[in-house]
């Protein structure tokens, strides 16, 4: 995980810090903001426990951005090759700021919220991101950082059957899309989202109850507390991409196998910045590939081991690696050579010098479980 | 009770027999780590030097060395843990140890904390 050098501090600190710290969470910097890596129970317990039950999870620190106006579509597809004029009112998008080279700057979801969209960034990019929203198009879009809202994740199996109980408003919500309304009666917007894998909802509320809707929350007898060390392992475990390890401007959206969150309109037009490399590497295949990564053996393969091929030549490096408590064996993503991106490719990990055996692997390692209706 | 002495590294390392000593993590150390997943053993007969790396314990969030608190050869390994990893974070002092070593200089151990000194050590980490 990107730990920052910042020190303790200078560390921000989200609504729900004193609820971490009296819950027993060892906490950590990420992103700039003082965070909880894991409560006592630990983090293979907490994984565990959110593809059984339902976790809820704190990432407030993440940047929660309205973009104002009739022409703030348009204007965003400028910055992102997502399609978002076919989006209709509640539907929700993950896309990527691109750079004019077709490097990722940032990851992001979307929503259409009929008269503005509604986005949420990492952490460790938010004022950048808004700095370069501001600055590319801030005079098409007025850009507003809700400074003053706390996102709450509620992932898990059991996280429908909660928000059933607490949130009138979430019945037959389908997967990626947009709602107000209470959550404990608290007014609040929650998407049916998340970065685990599991069907699950992300809440945004207003800072000042964010206390009260995690405490509501934890008092369901389905719901524990989740840190950041069982988000990572669950996100690894759904392939999906960490901001900053797996993409980052030296990634293109292709080389990371985002390719299908690129419409075929967008992939015509272009239109983004980047998009004369990101339509060469579409037609002709890009040089090196993002895949998942099986080692045949139990060590764990992590950030910055090299990938080599059978004569021990580098092919490439994993960028994250550890051990799937669901998977209960050790699983890794990262970037290879075209030639070896096949799922099933023999290849070898330079583990503390030694070459162990590993295959390419298809992702999710373990099964995407997203309620689509 | 065998003897038991402790490094700074918060490993333990105990009397077998005579010069052979058996050799894991502590409590505190298995607290800190989190939840085991991996560990590498060294060899049979491998030699090491005190201080010298001598096996790689891995929890889910990160890799940390173990290193020889003496010098000496190493004459057994924990194969169960290949298998149950957790055994070291569930029995770190007993079916949690990692190897064992016959030591070239038995005075090496005795330089080690006690039991004492290591309590008020973990203690001064706050």
């Amino acid at each position: 995980m990107a730990q920052s050098e910042t020190p303790p501090e200078a560390l921000q600190k989200t609504p729900l810090h004193a609820l971490h710290v009296a819950l027993g969470a060892k906490m950590v910097p990420f992103g700039g903001y003082d965070m909880p890596v894991q409560y006592p129970t630990g983090i293979l317990a907490e994984h565990l426990h959110t593809r059984s039950g339902a976790g809820l999870f704190d990432v407030s620190h993440m940047g929660q951005v309205t973009l104002h106006g009739s022409d703030a579509v348009a204007a965003l597809e400028t910055l992102v090759p997502g399609d978002l004029a076919i989006l209709k009112e509640g539907a929700i998008r993950y896309s990527m700021f691109t750079d004019d080279a077709g490097g990722i700057l940032d990851d992001l979801m979307i929503t259409q919220r009929g008269t503005s969209l509604f986005l949420v960034v990492n952490a460790g990019c938010k004022l950048a991101d808004i700095a370069h929203m501001q600055a590319k198009i801030g005079r098409r879009t007025n850009v507003e950082y809700h400074e003053d809202r706390a996102l709450l994740a509620l992932q898990g199996p059991a996280a429908a059957a909660v928000m059933a109980r607490l949130a009138p408003n979430a019945a037959g919500q389908k997967f990626m899309t947009f709602r107000t309304g209470d959550v404990a009666g608290i007014p609040c917007f929650f998407t049916r989202s998340g970065y685990t894998g599991e069907d699950g909802y992300e809440i945004s509320v207003p800072a000042a109850r964010a206390a009260d809707l995690a405490t509501a929350l934890l008092a369901e007898a389905e719901v524990k507390p989740i840190g950041l060390g069982a988000r990572d392992s669950l996100r690894l475990e759904a392939g999906l991409c960490l901001y900053g390890h797996d993409i980052d401007t030296t990634t293109s959206p292709i080389e990371a196998d985002l390719a299908w969150s690129i419409s075929k309109r967008r992939r015509t037009e272009g239109g983004f910045p980047g998009a004369a490399r990101i339509q060469r590497e579409l037609a002709q295949g890009p040089a090196r590939r993002r895949v998942g990564i099986l080692p045949d053996g139990r060590a764990p393969a992590r950030e910055g081991t090299e990938i080599v091929d059978a004569n021990g030549a580098k092919i490439g490096t994993v960028t994250s690696g550890g051990f799937g408590p669901s998977v209960n064996a050790p699983i890794s993503m990262g970037y290879v050579a075209g030639a070896f991106a096949a799922p099933g490719t023999p290849i070898g990990l330079v583990v503390r010098g030694k070459t162990m055996p590993a295959r390419v692997a298809s992702m999710p390692f373990a099964p995407h479980r997203y309620f689509r209706g | 009770m065998s003897e038991l002495r402790f490094t700074k590294d918060h490993e333990w390392i105990r009397v077998e027999d005579g010069d052979v000593y058996a050799i894991g993590i502590t409590a505190f150390a298995q607290g800190q780590l989190g939840d085991v997943v991996f560990v590498e053993l060294p060899e049979v007969g491998k030699k090491v030097a005190k201080g010298g790396q001598a096996a790689v314990v891995e929890s889910v969030k990160a890799a940390s060395d173990i290193y020889a608190p003496v010098s000496g050869t190493v004459v057994a390994a924990n194969d169960a843990l290949a298998g149950e990893p957790g055994l070291v974070n569930a029995d770190p002092t007993g079916a949690g140890w990692f190897f064992k070593m016959k030591a070239t200089d038995t005075a090496e151990f005795q330089d080690l904390m006690d039991q004492a000194a290591y309590d008020a050590f973990v203690a001064s980490l706050g």
